[in-house]
């Protein structure tokens, strides 16, 4: 299997890029695995690859029932930040962060990660207040945030309507500089070639309908092309957990809904950072190509259809327009809805399930992409070791019964609102 | 776009209706000293991908509450009732 590197860059240029081999290979599935994941999306595939690099699990299969990438880690808006509060999310998002920082280097391929930073307006002074307060326990678990004035955010912004007669007149805001962005793409790419270089198997087009069972135990899983055996299953479907968790009897506190992303026409560079609007659902950035990328929030209602309502275009649309009227004559080019699995205190779920042999990763909200590598690096260790490593400890299952939830938002246990 | 046949108000947008959430959902009596019934009514959900019993409340019409039957996986309305009507 071929390594990228300028030497090879070189080799298959000279050579009219004829002799390229695939990224991954694409095996037959064997009978059985040590470990089986369903779900070839940026989580299942990050965990392939750490269950073969941290812990020589390299027996493993990756089912993927579309293609690699067509799921939710195509899907997203590719921001990648660590600015949460609540202890748990903030160790676990922070050390995501340190990943992505050393992520192509360990990958072998280029995520093309750019560490633009990251600005949260606040639109009043209480929600700078909080702002205030978020930096500090940021800066004391060593993660950098700065308190931005108004001035500060129009010498870095001055595109904003930061004017005193705006929908919602900007007071300051929160700035996370090592925040940024992926090409979500190559995430995808990357950790599938990376796992596969390690041997593991990539079987694409390979829908899990079921699970065989021994004495109560997980021991295999059915699909399309016959049973395979596992021992054990990692589960990495977010968006359709409770429909294959069903299969396995799994009770969860998960509803689907749909979440829309945007992209206009390309331009030149206008937005040089990432930016979140405070007042609304409204966050954006600039792709390569020119053309801004922006997201709001969820459509509201459990679905499972991947494309959303217009009524949240408009709404979107307008939070846009109010914070940057300079951009309301540009085009939409392609508007896409992702299936996310939305649990009531917005934050995932990392756990041993009541079913041996069974584990789930899912829950991720609209906040799973930036996790991808810390997601897989936990998820691999429960796998490996069937310990919950402390860093996912928080996310066990579990907490909705103990009433340990990580409610950042504070929205109550209204998956839809939150 | 989809549109909701209120009982009351006819045809209108649904962005003139508020979500309510799972309607199958049934809330323990409040004497049900059991956790595990208090726990299951707040967070345990059937999540179907297809055919799902769900409240709306008309909030920019009549303000009625309103049980809707929907299909998840493509968002047709196979039903719609007044939220009193059904118990």
């Amino acid at each position: 299997m071929n390594r990228y590197s300028a030497f090879s860059l070189l080799r298959n240029a000279l050579s009219g890029n004829r002799h390229w081999s695939e990224a991954w290979r694409k095996p037959e599935p064997k009978r059985s695995y040590d470990v089986v994941i369903i779900g070839g999306g940026g989580h299942g595939l990050a965990t392939a690859f750490y269950l073969a690099e941290n812990h020589g699990v390299r027996n493993v299969a990756v089912l993927e029932k579309g293609y690699v990438g067509g799921g939710n880690v195509g899907r997203n808006t590719t921001i990648v930040r660590s600015n949460y509060m609540l202890d748990g999310a903030t160790q676990f998002y922070e050390y995501s962060m340190q990943l992505w920082e050393e992520l192509s280097a360990a990958l072998g391929y280029n995520v093309m990660f750019s560490q633009r930073g990251q600005l949260v307006l606040a639109h009043s002074v209480d929600q700078l207040d909080y702002f205030s307060r978020k930096a500090n326990i940021m800066r004391l678990n060593g993660i950098d945030a700065d308190i931005l004035t108004i001035d500060e955010v129009r010498r870095m912004a001055p595109y904003l309507d930061l004017s005193p007669e705006a929908r919602f007149p900007v007071y300051g805001g929160i700035f996370q500089g090592r925040a940024g962005t992926a090409r979500h793409d190559a995430v995808a790419w990357g950790f599938a070639h990376a796992a596969d270089r390690h041997g593991v198997d990539i079987i694409e087009n390979c829908e899990v309908t079921g699970f065989a069972f021994e004495n109560g135990r997980a021991v295999g899983v059915e699909t399309r092309s016959g049973t395979i055996g596992a021992g054990r299953i990692g589960m990495a479907v977010a968006g359709h957990t409770t429909e294959l968790g069903r299969k396995a009897d799994l009770e969860l506190p998960i509803e689907s809904h749909v979440l829309q992303a945007f992209v206009t026409e390309p331009i030149k560079p206008l937005v040089h950072q990432v930016i979140a609007y405070g007042a609304d659902h409204f966050y954006i950035s600039q792709s390569d190509k020119g053309g801004l990328v922006f997201g709001g929030g969820l459509d509201g209602y459990n679905s499972y259809a991947q494309r959303g309502n217009l009524g949240v275009v408009r709404e979107v649309s307008e939070a846009a327009i109010a914070l940057m009227p300079n951009i309301s004559r540009l085009r939409l080019l392609r508007h896409w809805g992702g299936v996310v699995d939305m649990t009531p205190d917005a934050a995932p779920i990392i756990s041993k399930t009541p079913v041996k042999g069974l584990y789930l990763n899912g829950g991720w909200c609209y906040g799973g992409f930036k996790a991808t590598p810390a997601s897989g690096w936990c998820f691999a260790q429960l796998l490996a070791e069937d310990i919950v490593p402390a860093l996912a400890r928080p996310f066990y299952l579990d907490r909705f019964r103990t009433g340990a939830l990580l409610d950042e938002a504070g929205a109550g246990p209204y998956a839809w609102r939150q | 776009m989809l549109a909701i046949t209120c009982p009351n108000c006819g045809e209108r947008n649904s962005n003139e209706f508020r979500y309510g959430g799972d309607a199958s959902i049934v809330r323990p009596s409040h004497e049900d000293p059991s956790e595990e019934a208090w726990f299951r009514y707040v967070y345990i959900r059937d999540n179907p991908k297809g055919p799902h019993r769900e409240y709306w409340q008309h909030v920019g019409g009549c303000r009625g509450w309103l049980i809707i039957e929907r299909n998840t996986s493509n968002h047709v309305v196979l039903g719609v009732r007044r939220a009193g009507e059904c118990r």
